[in-house]
């Protein structure tokens, strides 16, 4: 029988146990202290930086590199958490090469941009190893916000709110916090159980509170909330998957992309976790990459990631697509998928049909490729579920099938924000978007509680 | 191919490059290697009179300050003169000396300021057939406590004095080693011209303390938590160096007097600059102590290259080229006006330029030109000031353009006058010859 790579179906432990340990290490080792300063000589501390008005949550990440230059990695940690107290998951996890680091005048003038995200890992690993905690909470104002979700959003706009003084309850619906910190990122960007320790630091200020095992809609609903809180913060992401709109998707073998990296990533053992021999990823975006590399780096002999367009549409930066290339992952593009084939109710191959743009709309060519596969994961994007908001109260204004919201994080209804990615939003599904959103949501629910900041 | 021999003060040597004084020339085995890898001469460690041994601190001798990437840019040192018995040098030196005759061994020596014992020590070197001597007026650290070093290249009187014995008890050339720590280079020169010297050397090492640790409160570098001033050299010193080489070279009364120049000497394009200035040959310490002696190799064929770049044949088409450049204040055109020029093609928009003009000047460059981040000279405010071209990251992409005669200057609303004028005859200084009042 075949070993290793090339058995057939979707099995575990298809490397030597050592692998895994090498395949999963952190995709950027940490810059030691010479290294950062190197790094840190090279920003030009440019007036108006443009790297700092390409970050989402507006980091002054020209002082905070002079910081680390000059030998204060503690001041430089603050200055970072002074405006994204999420700083050291966001250094990890941005994708800072369609952010900070594709702004920096560097780029621009050698291509080499001055390596923005490890710098601020040096900084913020230097202040939360040493469990540095660089805020206090002012005197209890008696003010109780509920926060539904302890993802990103939640988390950022407990922190600014329990500075103020006031007590937060989150309720998580998961086993564990962090929202997709902790569930749903490759494991090669975040390791160590670092989505746990973060959480640990930013809660370390006191006056949060998380229960968890309580979602939406099934243990607490919305309306109690409203009654029980001075305010509440509804930061509980995207629950739904969306289908591939394929003919059989319900064979066995066909899964969740956001699900397989969950489990991946609460895996104790990697050697246990089962994938498939030929893998298909239906998908462009950050997801499809993490769950084809990952598939890749538990031993998948054939990965392919098919998209409906071209690479310039993926949602996947180039840096993404790069890295699954070098780590042998086939990305095809202009591919749709049409039916998934299965034999004794088993995923075998998939049936994509080509597409070209007829315009501006995407039609089917009518030509067929088809590839075999004993597993196949969606990752065409998620979507809100709205019926966690249904029926516990009045009923909250949607937008393109998620929450309407204003500039400072209100929804339709008196005492209830949102922010991060259940909300309609002109940022981008990202965690440093998310931070942004329940740390400007933390402000705002402060002003309407305090009359205008003032207790 | 350009020649690069080296003829100073008829001391011959293959080409400029001499090891100054210092570690590095201490001994034979250093020595030997330096000539190996091609150094023209050397000028051996400092000799001290006969007698017990002079005793170095056993901790740390040297200081320094880094760039980023712990590029050394400035060493400093409390190492006194050679520790090693006289007659061991004296024996070394011959036998170099005699091994390697076309290289310039020049020995450096300093002995307390009596004329006993200066008298003593010149016939022992003498004896060894070394080409030349240094006299040592410039240590300031150590040695200066005792009434030597720099304590003598303070005082031109002595300076004078000390040259004069020397040549009057020696046939050898005597370069006068000249210590930067004084407020006017040009009076202790002077004093060695008047003594007799052959020439001067420059710059000994400037007085300097390194750093302070704030842990221990202690400087650098630390002896058991105390510090003292060290000697200061490698390339932070040389722009002083420069301008003391350039003041002797054009002082009316030391012009024509030898000047061999020191002070962070690195690469070739170092060399040319302090010859340019006047100087007929170079002495290099820090950068080989930095980086060994294999760098003479880049010295040399760095400057044959330039040289025969330019279609400099010898060294003399070099030396003193830039010397009737440098001249007061007061002489430098007053209507040469220049414009700083950003190339938009180069700019990558850090905006350095921007904020130091802004922040610190004449407020002459924009940051957003109808709304869009672009930095672009304003001449009407612009005083061509160049602190842009400096702190521009990216070289050659602001220029300082030079204003054709006749063309207006927007900055004073006048046009540019096509003839040269000074401040000695400007209308706004008191001092300027008056013109009839109408």
């Amino acid at each position: 029988m075949a070993e290793g790579q090339f058995r057939d179906g979707i099995v575990a432990g298809r490397l030597p146990s050592a692998d895994y340990e090498q395949n999963f290490a952190d995709l950027h080792p940490p810059l030691d202290r010479h290294e950062a300063l190197v790094e840190a000589d090279r920003c030009y501390f440019c007036y108006d930086a443009p790297c700092m008005q390409a970050c989402p949550t507006q980091i002054d990440i020209p002082l905070f590199i002079r910081q680390i230059a000059t030998g204060n990695p503690l001041g430089s940690a603050k200055t970072i958490f002074d405006q994204n107290i999420l700083g050291g998951m966001c250094a990890r996890v941005c994708p800072t090469e369609t952010l900070c680091e594709e702004a920096c005048v560097r780029e621009a003038a050698e291509g080499k941009p001055v390596q923005i995200g490890r710098l601020q890992r040096y900084a913020t690993d230097v202040a939360m190893e040493q469990g540095r905690q660089f805020y206090q909470r002012a005197a209890p104002t008696g003010k109780k916000i509920a926060i539904v979700g302890a993802g990103p959003a939640g988390l950022a706009c407990a922190h600014g709110l329990a500075v103020h003084g006031h007590d937060v309850t989150i309720y998580e619906a998961r086993p564990k916090p962090g929202g997709l910190n902790e569930y749903g990122i490759a494991a090669y960007k975040t390791p160590g159980g670092f989505a746990q320790a973060e959480v640990d630091y930013v809660t370390a200020i006191g006056g949060i509170d998380i229960e968890y095992g309580k979602a939406l809609g099934r243990d607490i609903h919305l309306a109690e909330l409203i009654a029980n809180f001075d305010a509440v913060f509804l930061g509980m992401g995207l629950a739904g998957v969306n289908a591939l709109r394929a003919e059989g998707e319900d064979a066995e073998g066909v899964e969740n992309a956001v699900e397989f990296i969950a489990t991946l990533r609460q895996a104790s053992d990697l050697s246990s976790l089962p994938v498939g021999r030929r893998v298909v990823v239906i998908g462009g975006g950050m997801t499809a990459v993490d769950a084809a590399v990952q598939s890749k780096l538990l031993g998948a002999e054939e990965v392919t990631i098919c998209y409906r367009r071209g690479p310039e549409h993926m949602n996947a930066s180039e840096y993404e697509q790069d890295l699954a290339a070098a780590n042998g992952v086939a990305i095809r593009h202009w591919l749709q998928p049409k039916r998934v084939v299965s034999e004794g109710g088993k995923v075998v191959a998939i049936e994509l049909e080509y597409t070209a743009l007829d315009g501006d709309r995407l039609k089917g060519t009518g030509e067929i490729l088809r590839l075999p596969a004993d597993q196949v994961f969606k990752a065409i994007g998620q979507s809100f579920e709205p019926s966690v908001l249904n029926g516990s109260g009045p009923s909250i204004a949607l937008e393109n099938g998620r929450i309407r919201i204003d500039a400072e994080g209100r929804t339709s209804l008196d005492k209830v924000w949102a922010g991060g990615d259940c909300v309609v939003d002109a940022r981008e599904d990202l965690t440093v978007s998310a931070v942004a959103a329940g740390r400007d949501a933390a402000q705002s629910i402060h002003r309407s509680l305090t009359s205008n900041g003032r207790a | 191919m350009a020649d690069i021999r080296n003829d100073f003060v008829g001391i011959k040597s293959p080409n400029p490059f001499w090891l100054a004084s210092a570690p590095p020339t201490d001994k034979a085995y250093n020595v030997e290697r330096a000539f190996k890898a091609g150094w023209g001469g050397v000028v051996w460690k400092t000799l001290g009179e006969e007698g017990p041994p002079i005793v170095n601190v056993n901790g740390p001798r040297y200081g320094a300050i880094w760039g980023a990437d712990r590029r050394l840019l400035g060493l400093n040192n409390i190492e006194l003169i050679t520790d090693r018995d006289l007659q061991t040098n004296l024996r070394e030196i011959k036998q170099i000396k005699r091994d390697w005759p076309d290289r310039a061994v020049v020995v450096s020596i300093m002995v307390p300021c009596e004329e006993a014992a200066w008298k003593a020590i010149l016939p022992v070197v003498e004896e060894t057939g070394a080409d030349g001597i240094e006299l040592n007026f410039g240590c300031p650290h150590g040695m200066s406590e005792r009434g030597m070093g720099s304590a003598v290249g303070q005082v031109p009187e002595y300076i004078e004095m000390v040259a004069r014995w020397c040549k009057q008890n020696t046939r050898m050339p005597v370069i006068v080693k000249l210590t930067p720590n004084i407020t006017d280079i040009r009076y202790p020169a002077r004093a060695a011209k008047k003594g007799g010297a052959d020439a001067v050397s420059l710059i000994n090492t400037v007085s300097s303390i390194t750093s302070v640790d704030l842990d221990s409160f202690s400087p650098e570098p630390s002896i058991d938590g105390k510090g003292s001033h060290g000697g200061y050299c490698g390339p932070a010193v040389k722009p002083i160096a420069l301008n003391m080489v350039a003041e002797i070279a054009r002082d009316p009364e030391t012009a024509g007097l030898p000047i061999s120049g020191i002070g962070g000497v690195t690469t070739w394009r170092d060399a040319a600059e302090f010859m340019a200035l006047g100087a007929g040959n170079v002495q290099v310490c820090t950068a080989a102590m930095t980086y060994g002696f294999k760098i003479v190799q880049e010295m040399i064929e760095g400057l044959k290259n330039w040289m025969d770049e330019k279609g400099h044949a010898r060294l003399d088409d070099i030396v003193g080229r830039a010397t009737p450049n440098v001249t007061d204040w007061q002489y430098l055109n007053l209507n040469y006006v220049t414009k700083a020029r950003i190339n938009q093609d180069l700019c990558i928009k850090c905006g350095r330029c921007h904020i130091a003009c802004e922040d610190t000047s004449h407020q002459a460059i924009t940051s957003t030109v109808n709304g869009v981040r672009h930095f672009e000279v304003i001449e009407a405010e612009c005083v061509g000031c160049n602190l842009c071209v400096n702190v521009c990251p990216v070289e050659d992409c602001i220029d300082m353009v030079a204003l054709a005669a006749g063309t207006l200057d927007q900055r004073t609303g006048r046009k540019v006058e096509p003839t040269y004028a000074n401040w000695t005859t400007h209308p706004n200084n008191p001092m300027a010859p008056k013109v009839a009042a109408e």
